[in-house]
């Protein structure tokens, strides 16, 4: 009782291997979408490295292995199903498609498994994008030392272009000394002063880096004494909204990221849909192709079909195999050998032959 | 005397005509892609209209986005008629439409280089624009309150950011301008009353730029205020200080960014030009020599093309007695029968 059967006429047979060579032809055009969607992610990645504790490879560079295997794949695929109008042409896949539609079949699994990760990325990019961040704060001021030289601008250009500021809120910038002694005139009693009543001797104060500057303000930016109402005029920090940028940069990063993967996400979806339907009509045209040359006339009817037997017995008879390939070396089996059946049943039932006598 | 005659045996008219169809698909292509840069260039401009004073530079743009359009049309209309020349019995019904179609498409092409020309003739009109533009914005940037020019602020901030300039021609026009608004000052404070006083127009003038100014490339953190004064900054000397604010000035990036897209459209456009004049020739060529072989039973024989059948100057002779000729027949129309008219008639058939 075979499986979704499905009776296919000559005419069918090489409509099904035309549809299915030009859709594997699309496939291959899928598989490079795939490869570029994952080399965007990585370039989006790498381009604020800077900001992560750990980069997120492993996402990116499935994407990438599995857009190129699809490639590989399908240009394989399209040659099979060109030559499967013919019979004759046919014969010279015929060994190989069995284990070619097992591979894609597999394969496809990657793709889903592609797919889930992407949406599954979340929750390390968050960890690793708060410890990248907290870093990149501390390092601000360090404009001096090789290796961090670059954090200021990197942070400035981050907080400017999403409009965020600092890791979770503008507040934690009071918290970290984001200013270089360089620029510090320690001979002012101002200086010394807040220098000493920190605990580690750092220069804390309640302002923020420029960048933080909202756009949509009303007035000039307020930057500095921002918890200090009386410093400024007509200044309320409590209820000033607009002056500053509110968001934090982790939320901004993530929402960016989040954006990007699940767009991602389900185009790599949508694809792998698809590969499942063209994987069913190559299927579909193995089988029929195996059944025409069964049957020995090339114009007529055939079965196509997914399994030959049900599922169950499918999974039985594949296990059974399974099993039996670790048993290729037992003497049980080897009919050079004779062994002494223990049973008496089995005794009686091995038919006595008579062997001819030639005359 | 015909200008530049070539002969053309069957095979070569054949081959004309089959090339000439495949290059006017080429040029259709190239014509949408002339419609799309316009397109692109015009949106570029629009964005930034608000720091713009006139729109005369728009004219380049809305060339090029017009006569894309119109080659695409052309290009289709010389497709068809190179598949009608190689049928002889169908090519005649383009006979009459041919010659007009030349000149407006031979006008249209030369539009191309107009707009080319024009794209470097206007630069000083553009920067023109641009000054204006910005000494508007720079000093309109402390009204956010006023209707209409409440997003000057957010503007032209976001204007040096994006490219990294400051003020008209340097971060010294914010000195010249007030750009703190008045309800931001308090004007009981002793430092507010003295800055208004020294000034004769009571503006409230600082040597201060706004933060958008900051350069995020400088080693330390940004000096907004007091840019003259050395001592109310530690380790700060304004004189050599490079890097804490953008030294570009406004108008001199968006210039350099507007002739920057112009020189590269510019050979591509120059390519369509060159494409679409082959083209023009090459039909031109192919109808002249199709009209040899209109008429004659064998369809195989070799005829000349040319691209003038009399000379240059006779031709435009030709073309004024025509044009002199349908405007006259126009008068008739209008005016009741006179003598006066049919007198220039009888002297026609002899000049002709």
């Amino acid at each position: 009782m075979a499986v979704l059967k499905v009776t296919f006429t000559k005419t069918n047979r090489d409509k099904l291997a035309q549809v299915l060579w030009v859709l594997n032809w699309v496939s291959v055009v899928t598989g490079v979408t795939l490869f570029s969607l994952g080399l965007f992610l990585k370039v989006e990645i790498v381009k604020r490295r800077e900001l992560m504790s750990k980069e997120i490879v492993s996402v990116p560079n499935m994407l990438i292995f599995v857009g190129l295997t699809a490639c590989a794949i399908n240009f394989l695929g399209g040659k099979i199903c060109y030559d499967c109008v013919d019979t004759t042409k046919f014969l010279r896949w015929k060994l190989l498609m069995l284990p070619y539609i097992i591979c894609t079949f597999f394969f496809t699994f990657c793709i889903l498994v592609g797919a889930l990760m992407c949406y599954s990325m979340r929750n390390d990019l968050e960890e690793s994008l708060f410890l990248g961040l907290r870093d990149a704060m501390r390092y601000y001021k360090d404009t001096d030392m090789p290796g961090r030289c670059y954090i200021k601008r990197t942070m400035d250009m981050l907080q400017m272009q999403f409009q965020c500021c600092g890791n979770e809120g503008y507040r934690d910038w009071f918290h970290i000394q984001w200013i270089s002694n360089r620029y510090l005139d320690m001979t002012d009693s101002g200086v010394a002063e807040r220098l000493r009543s920190n605990v580690e001797g750092k220069y804390l104060i309640d302002g923020v880096p420029f960048s933080c500057c909202g756009l949509h303000s009303p007035r000039p930016c307020i930057q500095h004494q921002i918890t200090n109402n009386s410093a400024h005029y007509n200044y309320e920090y409590q209820k000033e909204e607009l002056n500053l940028n509110r968001r934090g940069c982790r939320q901004a990063l993530l929402e960016h990221y989040t954006q990007i993967m699940q767009s991602i996400g389900l185009i790599v979806l949508i694809i792998w849909l698809f590969e499942v339907s063209v994987l069913t009509g190559v299927r579909y045209l193995q089988t029929a192709m195996e059944n025409v040359l069964r049957l020995g006339d090339p114009d007529s009817e055939s079965d196509g079909w997914l399994l030959e037997n049900s599922i169950a017995d499918t999974a039985r008879y594949n296990f059974n195999i399974i099993k039996n390939l670790g048993k290729c070396y037992q003497v049980d089996d080897d009919p050079n050998i004779d062994v002494p059946s223990t049973s008496q049943q089995a005794q009686e039932n091995v038919p006595v032959k008579q062997i001819p006598v030639a005359q | 005397m015909v200008l530049l005659k070539m002969k053309f045996p069957f095979q070569k008219r054949v081959r004309l005509a089959q090339g000439l169809w495949l290059l006017s698909w080429v040029a259709m292509f190239s014509g949408a892609i002339t419609f799309t840069m316009g397109a692109f260039l015009k949106t570029e401009l629009h964005r930034r209209s608000e720091v713009m004073h006139s729109m005369d530079i728009h004219i380049v743009p809305n060339l090029l986005m017009a006569v894309g359009l119109a080659s695409v049309g052309i290009n289709i209309f010389a497709g068809k008629v190179c598949q009608d020349s190689l049928d002889p019995s169908r090519f005649p019904r383009w006979k009459t439409f041919l010659p007009p179609f030349f000149c407006f498409s031979v006008f249209l092409t030369s539009l191309l280089l107009v707009a080319m020309i024009l794209s470097f003739a206007l630069q000083p009109s553009l920067e023109e624009s641009l000054k204006i533009g910005l000494k508007n914005g720079i000093r309109f940037y402390k009204d956010t309150d006023t209707p209409g020019r409440c997003f000057q602020k957010e503007t032209i901030d976001r204007l040096q950011i994006e490219f990294q300039c400051c003020g008209n021609t340097d971060y010294r026009d914010w000195f010249e301008v007030q750009w703190i608004s008045n309800r931001y000052l308090d004007f009981t404070s002793k430092e507010v009353k003295d800055r208004v006083r020294s000034n004769v127009d009571g503006r409230y003038l600082l040597d201060g730029v706004p933060f958008s100014c900051c350069n995020p490339a400088s080693p330390r953190p940004c000096i907004q205020y007091s840019l003259r004064d050395n001592s109310v900054h530690y380790n700060y000397e304004y004189q050599t200080e490079e890097l804490n604010l953008y030294s570009r000035g406004c108008r001199q990036a968006l210039v350099s960014y507007y002739m920057g897209l112009m020189n590269t459209i510019g050979p591509c456009v120059l390519f369509d030009f060159l494409l679409q004049m082959a083209i023009l020739v090459s039909l031109r060529y192919l109808q002249t020599a199709m009209e040899g072989v209109i008429g004659q039973e064998d369809v195989e024989i070799e005829t000349d093309g040319y691209i003038l059948e009399k000379g240059v100057k006779e031709t435009l002779l030709e073309t004024k007695e025509k044009v002199k000729k349908l405007l006259q027949f126009a008068q008739v129309g209008d005016a009741s029968a006179t003598t006066t008219d049919a007198q220039p008639e009888e002297e026609k058939p002899a000049t002709a």
